[in-house]
Formats: C-alpha cells, sequence, structure tokens
C-alpha cells in the first residue's frame, strides 16, 4: 500500500515525510528527518533512550508509529537547548558530569525537563522513579540524580 | 637544558587543571543530541545489513542455500562462510584475554556448526531493512540438530555433548587422546596449601554458582562500511578498540592492513563488550560484494543472544585461618563457562583471588570450558568478580567464626607494598589499607540498623594494563593545541587528557581541543581496556609535551644565539634564564606558533609509546540493604566505595567508575541473570526481562577518591574503571548473611531463591 | 500493512467487521508496536480509536465514573477526582512500565493485549468494572472478569472491541488498592498482581469486598472465597490469615522466567493481605 503522507510540527517547525505503517516515531526521526538525537537501545520501550515529548506527554517514540502523529506536535533533544543557550538541565548535566558515555542522555534530558515542567521542586525519590524509565549503565544513576536536583534549584530561581 | 620535567606526584608546573572538576570538551554535543554513536552514521546509497542467526543450540550446518534471497529484487549481496576463508590456529594475547583467529572467523560467521542459538549464519545486504529481513527469510539452511550443554559442570562430564572436536585440554598430564569441552587448566601455586590448612584453627569452604551476566551497554553493535573498487575500506562502528578491529578485519578479509581506515563513533557503552568483532567483519564483507557502503546495527535481542555476556561458573573456595585472624592458607577451584569457543576469564580469575592478601600459601586451579552459549567477551576486570565473590564470602565467613571486625580482619591479612601476589609479581606502593580505613572512618560504618536490614563489606583487586598507545600534540598557527589521543573515550577520557595536556604546556585548558583519531591518523594503539586509557594516553601526553617543550628550546637557542642551559621552559612559556634574561624576553607557545613556517615548520609531539607500570587499584565496598521477609525482595539502602585512584585527572569520572562499577555489581548480585530453557533458548533477550538496576532501585553511591600514586606513572595515575564491580558481589552477599544469617552462595540473590531460604527455616515473617 | 484511524464507534467496527487477514485495534501501541517489531504478529489491519471520542471520556456516568478505553494512565493520574474515589485503579494504571509507557499505555490496552499479568486489570475487577463492547451487533456490557479467558484469548467476538468501562457508584467508606510485586521497583511485569475493593461500615467492619488476583493462573481471577474471608470482619490477624490462604488456594500458576510456581503463590497471600489492609485504611479515612 502507499505510504502515509504526515504533516506534523518537530521542535517548532513544520515538517512533512512519508511512512509506512511499521514505521515507529523514532524510525522517522532518526531514518527520515536525520534527527539522531533520540537513540534505539531496545525498540521496545524498556530503555527510555528514545524518549520525546508528544503534544507535551513524555513517551518512547519507539512505542509510536509514525503515521500517527499527523497534525500532532513533537519535540526531541534537539530542541530543548534554545539557540546557543543550553537549558539548565543540559548545564547541570555537564557540571556535574553526569554522563560518561551519552548515549542514554538526551532521553534523561528530555526525561528530566519534562519532570521539572510537571513538578519544580522533587525530592530524590520523586526522580528516580519518574526516571525509572531510562536505562543508564554508566553512572549508577548517582550524578544524574544530583544533576536534576541542581537543575530544578536553578530553575526555581528563574 | 635544564630540567623542565613535571611529576604530577609532585604537583604540575601549569594552571593545576589536573584533579579538578572540568567540563568535559566533548560535553555540549552530549548533551544536545549532536554527538554521533554508532548508528548515527549513514553514507548515501547505503544498504542495510542484517544476519540470519541459528535457531539452534548445536548444530551441524549441512548445506545453505541463497539462492532465493539473492534474486529477491532489492538484495545486493548475500554473504556466507564461503566468504570468509578459514584462519589456522594461533593464540594471540588481547588485552587481558587470549584470543585465536580460528576461532574469531569461526564466530563472526559459522562454519562447520551452528554452536549457539544467535550464532551468525548468513547476512544479506538490502535496499532496506524491510527487504533485508525478508531476504533472511528466504535463506534455506539445512541443520542436522545436535545434543546441547549448556551448563558448565554438564558440559564437563565426560559424557556430555562435544562442541570441538579437535579441542583437546591444555594443561594436563597425560595429554588426553579424547576431545571434551574442557579447554584448558590452569594452576598457580605458592607454598604449600595442605600444610596451611594444618595450621589453621579455623577453616571454611564453600561452593559458589553465579550465572553469565551481560555488559548491558545502552547502545548496541553498530557498523557502516564503504569499500571502494581498489578494496580501500572505510569503517565507523562504535568499539573500545578501532586499532583491534581494523587488525581483525584485515586479517579475516584478507586486507592490507593499511587499506582499512577505522574511525571510532562515539560509544554508548562497551564495559568490554565490544573489544572484539561481530558485524564489522560482515559489513566489510558485504559491502565488498554489493560495491555500496553498507550499515548494520544490532536489535536488543541480538546483542543478547549474540555478543559475549560474561561467564557463568561454579567456584569452590577453602580457607584457613588462625584464632588470631592470619591467613594461613586459600585454596580455589574455579569452573568458568567460555561459551560456544574457549577463552573464558578463568585465568585472570585464578590471578586475583586472593590478589588483596598477603598469604604464604595458595592454590587456586581454573577450567576454561566450552558450552553452547554466546562465546563470551571481556567485561570489566574479567574473571575477578567471580572469583573474588567466592573469597570475600568466605573471608566475612572468618570473621563471624572468629568475632573479628571484618575491615580489621582485612587489614590484618592486606597486601601491602613488597608483598608478593600469588599470581608472581611484588606489588609497588598499594592503597588497600587506607581504602579500608576510609570506609572505618565513614559515617555509614556507624549508621543504625534495624532488623532485617544488614552491613556487608569486601574489597576487591584489579591488575590493570598499560600497552601500545599513540597521542599526539599538535600547536595550531594561533598558539591553540590539537589533540589526539589514540584510545575511544568511554566516558570522560576527552577532559582528563585535555587537563593533562594544558598542565604539561601550561596553557588555558580551552586552547586545546581534543579528538580520537582514526586508524590512519595515529600509530597502533591498544583498544580501551584494562582501565588502561588515562593511564596510557596521559603518559603519551606527556611524551607529546616533552618533545614540543624540547622543540622550542631548541628553536630559541637558535633565535636567541643562546645556549641550552641558559633556557628553560615554564609556565606556558620558553624563558630565558641568567644574564640572557636582560637580552631577550620570554617567548609564549602562541608566539612561536606565529613564526613557525620561519623556524623549521609546524611544531608537534607524538608520543608512540609501550606504557609500563600500570598500578593495580584495590578497593573496598560498603552496603547496608534491607530484605523484606515474606517476599525475598531486597532494597540497597546505602552504598559507599573507596578505592584508589594513584591520581584522579578528574575527580567527577573516577567518581563515575566507582559509581557506575558498584551499580553493575548490585545488579549482578541481585537480578541479573541469563535465562536459558531446557532447549537452549535464551528466553530473557531483552530489557524486560534481564533485570538491570534502574534509577529507584538504587541510592546514591558515595565514592571516596584515595590517592596512593603509582610511582611508576608521572602524575601517579591508577587505572580505575575496573576494580569498582568486583567487591558488590562480596560485599551484598555479606550484607545478606548479616540481615537474614543466611549465606547465599548462588548468584543472583533473587526474590524467589532468597523467599525459599527464608521460609525453609521458617524466617518468611516481619 | 493498512493503518486507519476512524472518529467513529461506528466506522471503527465497520472496518473490523469488513476485515480480512490479521487485525489489530490500537490505543496506547506499547503492547502492540512490541510485538510488531518481535514478528509475534504481522497485522494487515491496524483500526487505531484514539480519535473515537467515546474511548477518550472520563466523566461520571450514573453516580459512576465512566473511562474511555483509550484513555493513558498519565491522563487517569492527573484528573483530579478519579484517584480520590478510585486509587487503587488509577495507581494500578501508572505501574505499567515507566512514565513513558504510562504516558501511552491504556486499560483497554492492557485488558485486551491478554496477559493475566496485566497490572490494572486486578484492580478494574476488585472495582466491579464493566467493559462497554462495540461491534457489528451493536453495543453489550461485560464484565471485565470475563473479558480475558486465557492468555491472549479474549471473549470478544470478530469485529468487537472495547469501547470504555463503568466503574460502579462508590457506597461511602469504600476504598480500593492494587500491589504488585516485582523484583526490581519499577519496569518488571508483575509476578503476582492483587486487587483490593471493599466498604466497611460505621463500626469499621468489612461489609462487602472484592479481591483479584493478577499473573497466577491463565486469567485474571476474581476470588469470591478471598472476599468473604475478610467480609464481617475488622481484618483482625484471624481474617489475614484466612484471607492469606482463601488468596494462596485460587492460584494455579506456572513456572516462567519471572517466578515460579511456589513463589507465586506464597506472594499471592502476602499481596493479598497487604493490598486489603491498605484498601481498608483508605476506606476509613475516605
Amino acid at each position: 500500500m502507499a505510504k502515509h503522507h504526515i504533516e506534523a510540527t518537530v521542535n517548532g517547525d513544520a515538517v512533512e515525510f512519508l511512512c509506512e505503517t511499521e514505521d515507529t516515531l523514532l524510525d522517522v526521526l532518526r531514518d527520515t528527518l536525520q534527527l539522531t538525537g533520540s537513540k534505539e537501545g531496545c525498540a521496545s520501550g524498556d530503555c527510555g533512550a528514545c524518549s520525546v515529548m508528544l503534544d507535551g506527554r513524555l513517551v518512547c517514540s519507539c512505542l509510536v508509529l509514525g503515521c500517527e502523529v499527523g497534525g500532532r506536535r513533537v519535540d526531541t533533544i534537539e530542541g530543548v537547548a534554545k539557540g546557543q543557550t543550553l537549558h539548565p538541565l543540559q548545564q547541570k548535566f555537564l557540571e556535574h558530569a553526569a554522563l560518561q558515555c551519552g548515549i542514554c542522555t538526551p532521553g534523561f534530558i528530555v526525561a528530566g525537563k519534562a519532570l521539572l515542567e510537571q513538578n519544580p521542586n522533587p525530592t530524590d525519590t520523586e526522580i528516580r522513579y519518574w526516571l525509572a524509565g531510562n536505562l543508564c549503565r554508566c553512572t549508577g544513576y548517582d550524578k544524574i540524580v544530583t544533576a536534576v536536583k541542581d537543575a530544578a534549584v536553578a530553575m526555581r530561581k528563574g | 637544558m635544564a630540567e623542565n620535567g613535571t611529576n604530577g606526584t609532585n604537583g604540575t608546573n601549569g594552571q593545576g587543571y589536573v584533579g579538578t572538576r572540568t567540563i568535559r570538551p566533548d560535553g555540549v554535543d552530549k548533551v544536545t543530541g549532536r554527538a554521533r554513536f554508532g548508528a548515527d552514521f549513514n553514507l548515501p546509497g547505503q544498504l542495510i545489513g542484517r544476519v540470519l542467526r541459528s535457531p539452534h543450540p548445536h548444530a551441524r550446518i549441512v548445506r545453505i542455500d541463497t539462492s532465493k534471497a539473492e534474486a529477491l529484487p532489492g538484495v545486493k549481496a548475500v554473504i556466507t562462510r564461503d566468504d570468509f576463508g578459514d584462519q589456522p590456529s594461533e593464540f594471540i594475547p588481547a588485552g587481558e584475554m587470549m584470543m585465536n583467529y580460528k576461532d574469531v572467523v569461526r564466530n563472526v560467521m559459522a562454519r562447520e556448526k551452528a554452536l549457539y542459538e544467535g550464532h551468525a549464519v548468513a547476512a544479506v545486504a538490502a535496499i532496506s531493512a524491510a527487504v533485508a529481513r525478508r531476504a533472511l527469510k528466504l535463506i534455506d539452511v539445512q541443520y542436522e540438530v545436535l545434543p546441547h550443554v549448556i551448563d558448565v559442570v554438564e558440559a564437563m562430564r565426560p559424557d556430555a555433548p562435544v562442541l570441538h572436536d579437535d579441542l583437546f585440554t591444555a594443561g594436563v598430564e597425560p595429554k588426553p587422546d579424547k576431545p571434551s569441552n574442557i579447554a584448558k587448566r590452569v594452576e598457580i601455586a605458592v607454598g604449600d596449601v595442605e600444610a596451611g590448612f594444618k595450621k589453621a584453627d579455623v577453616i571454611v569452604e564453600r561452593e559458589f554458582k553465579t550465572a553469565p551476566v551481560h555488559q548491558g551497554y545502552i547502545e548496541p553493535h553498530a557498523a557502516l562500511a564503504s569499500v571502494s573498487e581498489d578494496g580501500s575500506t572505510e569503517l565507523w562502528c562504535c568499539t573500545q578498540g578501532h586499532f583491534i578491529v581494523r587488525a581483525h578485519c584485515a586479517r579475516l578479509l584478507g586486507m592490507d592492513i593499511a587499506k582499512i581506515r577505522v574511525t571510532a563513533s562515539e560509544i554508548g557503552g562497551g564495559f568490554g563488550g565490544k573489544t572484539v568483532v561481530y558485524l564489522e567483519p560482515l559489513a566489510i564483507a558485504l559491502s565488498r560484494k554489493a560495491k555500496r557502503p553498507v550499515k548494520m546495527v544490532m536489535s536488543r535481542e541480538e546483542v543478547f543472544k549474540a555478543s559475549g555476556p560474561t561467564s557463568g561458573a561454579t567456584v569452590r573456595v577453602k580457607m584457613g585461618a588462625t584464632k588470631d585472624g592470619k591467613f594461613v592458607a586459600g585454596f580455589g577451584e574455579l569452573k568458568y563457562q567460555a561459551g560456544a569457543f574457549q577463552g573464558s576469564p578463568v585465568q585472570p580469575g585464578v590471578f586475583c583471588a586472593y590478589a588483596p592478601y598477603d598469604m604464604e600459601n595458595v592454590k587456586v586451579i581454573g577450567y576454561d570450558v566450552v558450552s553452547n552459549r554466546p562465546k563470551v567477551a571481556a567485561y570489566r576486570a574479567p574473571g575477578a568478580p567471580i572469583s573474588e565473590f567466592a573469597v570475600e564470602s568466605v573471608v566475612d565467613e572468618i570473621a563471624k567464626k572468629l568475632g573479628l571486625d571484618p575491615i580489621d580482619l582485612r587489614m590484618m591479612n592486606a597486601a601491602r607494598e613488597g608483598t608478593k601476589a600469588a599470581y608472581g609479581p611484588k606489588f609497588g606502593p598499594i592503597g588497600l589499607e587506607q581504602t579500608l580505613n576510609s570506609i572505618k572512618k565513614t559515617e555509614h560504618w556507624n549508621m543504625p540498623l534495624r532488623k532485617w536490614q544488614g552491613r556487608g563489606v569486601a574489597s576487591g583487586f584489579w591488575f590493570n594494563i598499560g600497552g601500545e598507545t599513540c597521542a599526539s600534540l599538535t600547536i595550531n598557527e594561533d598558539g591553540t593545541v590539537s589533540l589526539m589521543a589514540g584510545t575511544p573515550d568511554v566516558g570522560g577520557l576527552r577532559a582528563a587528557l585535555t587537563s593533562v595536556a594544558a598542565d604539561e604546556l601550561g596553557i588555558p585548558y580551552e586552547k586545546v581541543r581534543p579528538i580520537i583519531g582514526d586508524t590512519g591518523s595515529l600509530g597502533f594503539t591498544f583498544l580501551t581496556g584494562g582501565s588502561r586509557s588515562a593511564f596510557s594516553g596521559s603518559m603519551a601526553i606527556v611524551e607529546a609535551a616533552k618533545q614540543i617543550k624540547a622543540e622550542l628550546c631548541a628553536r630559541a637557542a637558535k633565535l636567541w644565539e643562546a645556549k641550552p642551559d641558559q633556557i628553560e621552559f615554564k609556565d606556558g612559556h620558553v624563558r630565558p634564564l641568567g644574564a640572557l634574561a636582560e637580552k631577550v624576553k620570554p617567548m609564549s607557545i602562541a608566539d612561536f606558533a606565529k613564526i613557525a613556517g620561519k623556524t623549521g615548520g609546524p611544531i608537534g609531539g607524538y608520543g608512540r609509546i609501550n606504557a609500563q607500570g600500570a598500578g593495580p587499584s584495590l578497593g573496598t565496598h560498603l552496603v547496608d540493604l534491607e530484605v523484606d521477609p515474606e517476599t525475598g525482595r531486597v532494597t540497597i539502602l546505602r552504598y559507599t566505595v573507596a578505592q584508589d585512584a594513584g591520581k584522579a585527572l578528574h575527580p567527577a569520572y573516577v567518581e563515575g567508575q566507582f559509581q557506575g562499577g558498584a551499580v553493575q555489581g548490585i545488579g549482578w548480585a541481585l537480578n541479573e541473570e541469563y535465562i536459558y530453557g531446557a532447549d537452549g533458548k535464551l528466553q530473557n533477550a531483552g530489557f524486560l526481562d534481564y533485570r538491570m538496576p534502574v534509577a529507584s532501585d538504587v541510592p546514591m553511591i558515595d565514592a571516596i577518591v584515595v590517592e596512593v600514586p603509582n610511582p611508576k606513572h608521572p602524575y601517579g595515575v591508577r587505572g580505575v574503571g575496573e576494580t569498582p564491580i568486583v567487591p558488590p558481589l562480596g560485599a551484598i552477599a555479606n550484607a545478606m548473611e548479616n540481615a537474614t544469617g543466611i549465606r547465599f552462595t548462588e548468584l543472583p540473590m533473587s526474590p524467589p531463591k532468597v523467599l525459599k531460604a527464608l521460609k525453609e527455616r521458617g524466617l518468611n515473617k516481619v | 500493512m493498512r493503518y486507519e484511524a476512524p472518529d467513529s464507534l461506528d466506522g471503527a467496527v465497520a472496518l473490523l467487521a469488513d476485515a480480512i487477514g490479521e487485525t489489530r485495534v490500537l490505543a496506547g501501541g506499547t503492547d502492540l508496536l512490541v510485538q510488531m517489531r518481535a514478528d509475534v504478529v504481522g497485522p494487515e489491519l491496524i483500526v487505531d480509536i484514539k480519535k473515537i471520542p467515546e474511548t477518550r471520556v472520563v466523566a461520571e456516568d450514573k453516580g459512576g465514573w465512566r473511562i474511555g478505553a483509550a484513555v493513558t494512565g498519565a491522563e487517569l493520574k492527573e484528573h483530579p477526582r478519579l484517584k480520590q474515589v478510585w486509587p487503587g485503579v488509577v495507581e494500578a494504571a501508572n505501574l505499567i512500565g515507566s512514565t513513558q509507557v504510562q504516558g501511552r499505555a491504556t486499560l483497554g490496552g492492557n485488558l485486551c493485549n491478554g496477559s493475566p499479568a496485566a497490572d490494572s486489570v486486578p484492580a478494574l475487577i476488585a472495582a466491579g468494572a464493566v467493559a462497554t463492547l462495540a461491534g457489528p451487533r451493536g453495543r453489550r456490557d461485560l464484565p471485565v472478569e470475563n473479558v480475558m479467558l486465557a492468555p491472549r484469548k479474549l471473549a470478544l467476538t470478530k469485529g468487537e472491541f472495547v469501547v470504555s468501562f463503568l466503574l460502579p457508584p462508590r457506597l461511602p467508606r469504600s476504598s480500593d488498592a492494587y500491589l504488585r510485586f516485582i523484583p526490581r521497583t519499577e519496569m518488571d511485569i508483575a509476578v503476582v498482581g492483587a486487587g483490593v475493593s471493599l466498604t466497611v461500615d460505621e463500626t469499621g467492619t468489612i461489609s462487602a469486598a472484592r479481591v483479584s488476583l493478577g499473573a497466577v493462573a491463565p486469567r485474571v481471577l476474581l476470588v469470591p472465597d478471598a472476599a468473604a474471608a475478610i467480609v464481617g470482619s475488622r481484618l483482625d490477624r484471624a481474617a489475614q490469615d484466612r484471607l492469606e490462604a482463601a488468596a494462596r488456594a485460587a492460584c494455579s500458576p506456572i513456572d516462567d522466567k519471572r517466578g515460579t510456581v511456589e513463589f507465586r503463590i506464597q506472594i499471592a497471600g502476602v499481596l493479598a493481605r497487604r493490598a486489603a489492609l491498605i484498601a481498608l485504611d483508605r476506606a476509613r479515612t475516605s
């Protein structure tokens, strides 16, 4: 059957693309739109490396079909920084060495940003449970939690 | 020339970036998604490659018919064992393990037999992933299914199905005349353990069992190969060692090494699992045949089924001590499962078992055993976590039997400078005692514990390696510096090397920009592993900086018409000394850079070394946990790591190694394992049921960086990456015993096992 | 593979009823996409029901609550009132997977995936939820405990799908709770799940109860014996013991990579008791 023709908004830009029914949003982002910041770690929703925002909701893009996002808004890691200015989360990840290999970092930044938008003053426990869907094998999560908390402080200061 | 060297143990002559928490130069790209990992590269016209894998754990491959796949429109190449020449048997050291190309070529593409479920049998390159998947289904493989064997003890039995009929146990006398699954026997022995046991007031003997666990890197293997008509090849892949990948591919494909240029992408985790080749030779072979670039990426299921986890093992340990706590004898028998081809890390397991302790009488025997599972690959201190788990558990039992504090007991027997290890070398300065003392001084050590909570401590050892390493420093026309390192950066290396370069040259950190050079840009550099990349890389940078400083001083001598003893390099400048200082002013690196062309040409230094003098890193871990007696579920409450880094070039990334290794150890101890059915097939080939710790599973991991400088390194550095995974298994088992009174000897200590043990003793009530 | 996203119930029913070949309904996709990727299913037609208003409703209905089959766990959690009335149902839906999964996963999908380990189903069954189905022969209602017959086998006929759930009106001093056992703290499939809903009278005695167990049988169980064990009691130690025994007696689990028979039976009793205690505490303070 013919491919789907989809129009959507990605990181604030109008985009259009063609996709097969079975192509996931992650496939579309990486292979069609060349936005390789979202990563495939498992393709089964168990690692969070593909996290994006869909109409303001944190989701795994490997669990969304490309043809489902017609008319909708997708926000990826590539849209987190504003021009040359890093988001406080990105800055704090760097300051606190909250990344080692960095493959999980885009997912954590997107998920962490979603948390802080919903809960500007999360406890350690709330941070850990919110981020339980983001696997990290390098850091043991310690510095990630520190970075998220510090970013929350920075954002509350405004 | 006046002394201008820098000695890390006496401080540096630069601004002092080493030892501070600089922002890593590659960091911005990583937090914005710009950094390119293995699967992030694409080439115009590329094909997608996929691998056909054996559904059987053990089968003779009778016939492979690829004709239907080749005829499918969109398929541009199909390869099988026929596309790879056979390799003669030859053992080659590969970092901390040994390898044999005869096995490598068979692991990359099965030849006579499929030896594990997931073993590569054929591969295709097609215009899309969908066509490639369809093509795989059209490949007709005729298998003769054979009985399989999975468990290591089962595989050692004389009547077990034999995997290789040309495998005869090495290291036993008389030489066996029947092939078996026992590839080799190794042994170390010092003193007389039998005599030692006779001196003991207390003897503890236990048998332990561990399951295979995977390194669990979040990034699956990925490679993109492009072969030109003249055979020159470009390969991008995520690897811990691109020079090793180049060597393997050249060998397997019969190519000149110079004809292959490998670029290491950013790597999303390796931990030893990306020190070998899987997709790379296949991608090159397909590209060569298809005459187009071929991109291959493993699925998560393929990663679990077809890339090497570490060994599962059965370990017996027997230790004797006097009533004062002196260890008088240590015996161990380790049976490690190697997977489908020989080469488990049983030898390092044997070497490390008792290495933290100064003991007169030690005998450790190890067996390397093949079975129908994926060939094991290195996993962070390969072999040591298993053997040291056993020893640290028994040490804990001895402490309890003697009524001694477990830290005091270890202190009493701790290896120190001058101790001769059972596996051979005499130790230089090492920091085990300091880590034990650090742990004892923590608040953690004194925190009160409630019922069903327990505390455990364990120490750990890993030797670390140096090895061939190249790095270059180039002075650019504006005085900024380009740094090129040869070891892929798995987690902060570029930050550490940049600090070293900046301090050596006395220039600001921001003026040094590091990259990881491809294989065409540097001499052979051994892989990132063995905790060597910061240790060796910084040595090579020091060498490169030395050359630059010498060159600048020589140019100044010409310029100033001065003698070498009137000139020194200090704080980023060439400086005139004595009377000369009244005649000429100091010149910075940037000053020389401006006139480089006129004074002899571009300025640079190239460190090409075989780094020696790697010092062992020892650590001690402390863990508090709580057991839910009604369910067997374990919660880690508190965790502290103290480990000797020699000199922490970048403290935050050193702490990160401690924390990451500890959490991998927590997963290994409590929940991670390969689960096989009776059919020899892996049941949990995904992150859902291969249960690695998530953020809510662990607390903060307190990291204490101990620094006992390594005198053989200009800054005192010891590798730190591997030791952190060694103590957690023992520490957690010891904490479980403290919480429940039960000694668990089988990993993982998952809830069904824990509950069963509690219930058997009537303890499963709050 | 075709993808259709009808915006009406009739449109969806027509597509499903007329479909030849394997067809799948798509709500959150957190099971379907995984199964497609693993080649476990290969539908020729996917019918996305998220554009149908009846599947997206969360509203009071005849004193109870109507929840659309395609409402996500995250949306349930954010609803200002629902978690006060049905905390067990809401917390169950929000234990599925991760924050990311909860952003997509739905009660309808969780039920119709046909896994006895589904987290939200024991809570729905304990609540006495009734599923409203739409099909070629019109609408019908089915108690949730009658929807799943066996693993991957539902009581739906061709062309039928779940539109919404109706939670019954709540008597005063009622509440519910859902607990599951997993080896980690998050992300695992339930090894055992227990949902308890109960009502207490003015004296604090349990006057009504429903107990449901997941992952301990080929379908999610409603366990009347377990409920009977605690009705008329104040959940004293003796009642707790009876509850545990009744829960265990109802189990017929399997050995698999997530748990043994022995383990599941033992845990079923522990969780039923713990969930009942939480529900009781909530009911007393509601």
